[in-house]
């Protein structure tokens, strides 16, 4: 009975705790399952079985290969018959003729390139030999009826790729393609070449020692030019690795990020005192900033992006205004709800002294305010970064134009990597920046907004 | 007398207090107008590099948008075929945005837990488990995605890999911050009779920090639906590549690009509402 008058039920207390057992174990075994059912619903939706067949592993090969390496390409043109020496096949690293390097000779009508591991091809009026060592001579002759390969005995090795119109040779020292108006023996080494002078600067070539001798030398290698000024302007003119667009891309970068964060700073902070409750007394004005807030937020970066870049067209300044709308939004939000969370009692107090409104907000608001704005527009400014350099890629300005062209020409996957780094330094760096900035100026905080 | 000795340096004090207050407001005023001179030279420099210039192109802001909603006005009839036409494309862009997310976040509680001190496998690592965080962090999605669709294609798996490996860095950090607040005393009751690392972190920490957790996965989840939606634009799957399309020059149909505009602001609008709403639950708890 005395169990009954303080309102104990063992019964029920039993049942419920039964229940709560119950929905605990459905909790723990229904959202893992669900999840792996959304797995696979997804696994089938993206077709990740085709995923294998669909994958260019020869593409990815190559671009690990580049990624670390550079080629030279020796081209022969069959019907002039003349012979190129140039590194990634490119007119500006093109060697001059009496300077081939020295695994590429003449011999008589025919060039000889040893393409290192005892591999040598010989480039023959009408026809191509390449002894393997271990396989044997490859021969590819050019008739009149197309190329005609012939190789020793047993089936065709996979490295070897031909058709009557054409013949290519993988092989991990090199490659040789042959066609009938072509032929072309590239050969791999380790590093970026020419990445600070190009073949057609003094200083191609040259060790560090040298360098740093003529650096010091008065002797000057251009006259009327000092030689590390004429070391620094061959080396920022480099057409190859471009580094003065590079260095510019990157400017452009952060330069779109410092505006578009600052300029939507500077627009959200006054319309932020219009959508908070205590500092604006219409509802219909709250109403609207608020939703204007809100529209500015959904209509997203990319839409905005490509509004702008059809009135502007591309460059930076369509950049920083996209970044600059879609963060109005953002800020105006992340504003006006820590204007709405300050502390009334500085602004009553400043109010017993006679304060005017004016003085009232610059003395007790912005006080409050201003530590979690800063913060705020600190993390965006890195975040922005990185925004800066996809609304780069798509309205084509800093190092995402860069980047996109160059991943799309195929070819320079060391100037990708080149840039891919680049872009790491870059984001890292205003990481840096703006956590000390953060530090210094307002102490250590958890991230407001998450991003 | 005894004013006077009392009086002077009452009148120092105040007197150095206001020189200190002018010294702080010119330099205020300093810092003030150097701010605003370098936005102003940067937009100036930023209007100089770009194709067409801010002036020229103000007036013609609207152009682009008034074309589009004449059109999409004069072919209504098509727009709600339109919308059920680019609904499969918006799934897709939701779907990368949702895998990335779960899986990113499942990546991101193992990185966190083994980079927080007092919690991690291997205290030694923590150093290297955080580089590798902020490296993932850093690179932005677009220079992953853009390597990958040379290597797999198009459509939407490189989308996917590249927006996770972002959101496993960036969900680690903020997830590591929490972990840092997590309370150590369970671990160490679990610690004390015998149980393994995977059983203390999923016992002792994990049901501490699942709230917050749950909070910035969410926040993340409408970030990475927008990294979707603009992935898809260049050259990954989903209702960017379709934008792309309808937005082309010449062979453009404004009344697609209109529904696609439709469909993604309202997908956005929803996204945000609810996901803010169910992070105030779960954070503030109202």
């Amino acid at each position: 009975m005395a169990v009954a008058d303080i309102g104990y039920d063992p019964a029920r207390t039993r049942a419920t705790a039964v229940g709560l057992f119950r929905r605990k174990r459905l909790v723990a075994f229904g959202v893992p399952a669900i999840i792996l059912a959304y797995f696979v619903y997804v696994f089938f939706a993206f077709d990740i079985p085709g995923l294998a067949e669909r994958a260019r592993m020869d593409n990815a090969r190559i671009l690990l290969a580049d990624t670390y390496s550079h080629k030279v390409h020796v081209s022969q043109d069959n019907r002039s018959g003349e012979t190129s020496v140039a590194i990634e096949g490119e007119n500006k690293g093109k060697y001059a003729d009496d300077a081939w390097p020295d695994w590429v000779q003449r011999d008589g009508q025919s060039v000889v390139v040893e393409l290192g591991g005892g591999e040598i091809v010989r480039f023959d009026p009408g026809a191509v030999r390449y002894d393997v060592p271990g396989y044997g001579l490859v021969s590819i002759r050019r008739t009149d009826d197309g190329i005609v390969l012939d190789t020793p005995q047993g089936p065709l090795p996979d490295w070897i790729n031909a058709s009557n119109t054409r013949v290519s040779i993988n092989r991990a020292a090199g490659r040789v393609s042959v066609t009938r108006n072509r032929t072309e023996a590239l050969r791999y080494f380790a590093g970026w070449e020419l990445f600070f002078f190009t073949l057609d600067s003094p200083f191609a070539g040259k060790s560090w020692g040298e360098l740093a001798s003529l650096a010091v030398s008065g002797d000057q290698v251009r006259p009327g030019q000092s030689n590390i000024g004429a070391m620094a302007s061959d080396f920022w003119n480099n057409e190859m690795w471009r580094h003065k667009d590079v260095v510019w891309a990157i400017f452009e970068t952060v330069l779109m990020a410092f505006l578009g964060t600052m300029g939507a700073m500077l627009v959200a902070f006054p319309l932020a005192f219009a959508a908070a409750i205590n500092f604006s007394p219409s509802f219909l004005v709250r109403f609207g900033i608020r939703r204007l807030f809100d529209f500015l937020r959904g209509v997203d970066g990319l839409i905005w992006t490509i509004i702008l870049s059809r009135a502007f067209g591309p460059g930076p300044l369509t950049g920083s205004l996209a970044i600059l709308l879609t963060d109005t939004g953002s800020f105006g939000k992340l504003f006006s709800e820590a204007l709405e969370n300050v502390d009334n009692k500085q602004i009553d107090g400043l109010r017993s002294t006679g304060a005017n409104a004016i003085q009232r907000n610059r003395f007790g608001v912005i006080p409050q305010v201003a530590p979690v704005i800063l913060s705020q527009v600190l993390y965006y400014l890195e975040s922005n970064t990185r925004s800066a350099t996809i609304i780069g890629a798509i309205v084509g300005g800093g190092i995402g134009l860069l980047l996109t062209q160059a991943i799309q020409t195929q070819k320079d996957w060391e100037e990708v990597s080149y840039y891919i780094i680049l872009t790491l330094l870059m984001v890292s760096t205003m990481d840096i920046v703006s956590g000390w900035l953060r530090q210094k100026l307002i102490g250590r905080t958890t991230n407001p907004a998450a991003l | 007398m005894a004013n006077l000795t009392i009086g002077a340096p009452v009148d120092n004090i105040k007197a150095g207090y206001m020189a200190m207050v002018q010294r702080k407001r010119i330099y205020s005023g300093i810092v003030l107008i150097v701010f605003v001179a370098m936005l102003a030279a940067g937009f100036d420099l930023a209007d100089s590099r770009n194709a067409g210039g801010f002036w020229s192109g103000l007036s013609r802001i609207f152009d682009f948008p008034a074309e589009l909603i004449k059109e999409a006005f004069e072919k209504s009839a098509a727009l709600p075929g339109n919308l059920a036409m680019y609904f499969p494309a918006l799934v897709e862009t939701i779907n990368i945005a949702a895998v990335s997310t779960l899986i990113g976040a499942i990546f991101a509680i193992l990185l966190s837990l083994l980079s927080t001190r007092g919690l991690a496998r291997w205290p030694r690592l923590i150093g290297v488990f955080r580089r590798a965080m902020d490296v993932m962090r850093a690179l932005p999605e677009v220079v992953i995605a853009l390597v990958l669709i040379f290597i797999l294609g198009g459509g939407p798996v490189p989308a996917m890999i590249a927006i996770t490996f972002h959101t496993a860095g960036a969900l680690g950090k903020l997830f590591s911050e929490v972990n840092e607040n997590a309370d150590l005393k369970p671990v160490e009751g679990l610690t004390s009779v015998g149980a393994s690392w995977l059983q203390r972190m999923w016992l002792g920490v994990m049901p501490q920090v699942a709230p917050n957790y749950l909070s910035y996965a969410l926040l993340r989840f409408e970030i990475n639906v927008r990294a979707s939606a603009i992935l898809g634009f260049v050259g990954a799957g989903g209702i960017g590549s379709e934008l792309r399309i309808a937005i082309s020059w010449g062979t453009g149909r404004y009344d697609a690009a209109a529904a696609i505009f439709i469909l993604l602001f309202l997908t956005i609008v929803v996204i945000d509402q609810t996901s803010s709403h169910f992070r105030n639950k779960l954070v503030r708890g109202f």
